[in-house]
């Protein structure tokens, strides 16, 4: 399971400010937390500051990665923004994300192409969002063959199969829970990630849902997550319903995570 | 049996209840547009209110509006012969290059619940369209929905295409990243965070 900690993102209140006033230590601080607590990957988002997205993602990673030892997953769609991040990133980065909508498709392709990075391939097109797993399934197929095309390997890509809400629509949790089983079949050797709060809106007990949803996705072979990692219930779970879904052998992480104290929160 | 029935039933989601409860005021010589305004309306704007005091949820919302269509259904051709009194025309949709519609979807059904008359133009939705549209249906509001900070200028182009060619049309702005700030700064004649807020805001800016 890799796990993109999502704390440092500008539309949250105390991160937006802590950018605006270039906070490198309040930065750092909320990046060593979510590395201490086992995020794999930093995610840096700045995409409130329309016209200062480069500049800012770019400090973003620089202060992340004079914390913690770990990589950037850098959370825009622009290009600019994207490459200003990339010239000072140590590591492999991750990309979040490209889609199938053209103009950031084309926009993406050659800063991705022929390049190590990891890439999340999130499935929206210009059609808008697609809600059953058909629709997903022939969005993920384009995205993984034009990014296979252009020398990205399988094992670099992981599709978002997009989460919609399923407050608005009782389908929709499923269609995306059967969306991972679909993709991780049928392209062998792909991941998948994808956030949890989407699932969860316009609903009482968000964060119970979100749980419920995160092991459901992890069941069908959900294996990438872009979460709060200070949520020590959902850390936990995760380790857990991976033992589960029978992709822990000698359930050695299972065991790692027990004797690490992660399940100490239980009392 | 009276307009309180159809009203409560709209707030208990019953669909089917509501459906025959409408058909028998219809029978019985209730005023239409009285039972349309106290009835259906008046539901909705419950509805609207216990979904703002989180006391209501998204789901709940969908199932009363549903209730509440279905009523409007049986009513519409009698309203028509009658000179129904028009609560006001919106155009609304997700700006160009933004394929978001959950929230748009769901001021959309609520504005329909508060009586007006709503042409949904979907996403992707550039100003030509919005203009275009709200010539052709004479709206009185353009409401603009929005998720993506990349996008949201395109709701000052609309405004501005407004003000340019001298037009007449209000306009309302929303979605996550809008705020009141936003929206005063391009010049939108209102906004709101969500759908019941959007409904008030309309009959503010069509009140005669």
């Amino acid at each position: 399971m890799l796990v993109v900690g999502e704390l440092i993102n500008a539309s949250r209140k105390a991160v937006g400010e802590a950018i605006k006033a270039q906070d490198a230590d309040y930065i750092k601080q909320v990046a060593k937390e979510e590395h201490e607590a086992g995020a794999d990957f930093i995610d840096v988002n700045a995409g409130i500051f329309v016209g200062k997205e480069p500049e800012y993602l770019q400090w973003l990673v620089k202060t992340v990665q004079e914390a913690v030892d770990a990589p950037c997953c850098i959370d825009s769609p622009d290009p600019k923004a994207i490459e200003a991040a990339l010239s000072v990133h140590k590591g492999i980065a991750m990309i979040n994300s490209i889609s199938l909508e053209k103009e950031r498709y084309d926009a993406l392709i050659p800063v991705v192409a022929g390049t190590d990075l990891k890439v999340v391939a999130l499935c929206m097109s210009d059609e808008g969002m697609p809600e059953t797993m058909d629709a997903r399934l022939k969005i993920a197929e384009k995205l993984i063959n034009g990014l296979v095309k252009n020398n990205v390997p399988l094992e670099n890509i992981y599709v978002d199969p997009l989460v919609q809400p399923v407050s608005t629509n009782s389908t929709f949790a499923v269609e995306f829970i059967n969306s991972v089983e679909a993709i991780m079949t049928r392209f062998k050797g792909v991941h998948t990630i994808c956030g949890l709060s989407n699932v969860s809106y316009g609903l009482p007990v968000r964060k119970f849902m979100n749980h419920a949803f995160a092991i459901m996705a992890i069941g069908k072979g959900l294996d990438g997550l872009i979460i709060n990692p200070l949520d020590k219930m959902m850390m936990a779970s995760l380790v857990t319903a991976e033992a589960l879904a029978g992709r822990d052998d000698y359930c050695v992480n299972y065991l790692k995570a027990f004797r690490n104290k992660q399940f100490d929160f239980l009392g | 049996m009276s307009i309180q029935d159809v009203y409560d039933a709209v707030v208990e989601f019953d669909i089917d209840k509501v459906v025959t409860l409408v058909n028998a005021e219809v029978a019985s010589g209730t005023d239409v547009s009285d039972l349309l305004s106290n009835g259906l309306i008046g539901a909705m704007d419950e509805v609207g209110q216990r979904y703002s005091e989180g006391e209501f949820f998204v789901p709940e919302m969908l199932m009363a509006a549903k209730a509440m269509k279905a009523g409007l259904e049986v009513l519409k051709p009698l309203l028509s012969q009658g000179a129904s009194e028009k609560k006001g025309t919106i155009i609304i949709g997700t700006v160009k290059g933004d394929l978001h519609d959950i929230g748009k979807n769901l001021v959309s059904m609520m504005m329909e619940g508060a009586g007006f008359e709503v042409y949904d133009l979907g996403v992707d939705v550039d100003t030509e369209k919005f203009l275009t549209t709200a010539k052709e249906k004479n709206a009185d509001i353009i409401c603009m929905s929005a998720l993506l900070t990349t996008t949201m200028p395109f709701m000052e182009v609309t405004v501005n295409a407004i003000r340019e060619q001298g037009l007449s049309f209000k306009t309302m702005v929303g979605g996550a990243p809008v705020s009141e700030d936003f929206a005063k700064k391009i010049g939108a004649d209102g906004w709101s965070t969500d759908g019941p807020g959007a409904v008030e805001t309309a009959r503010r800016l069509t009140a005669k």
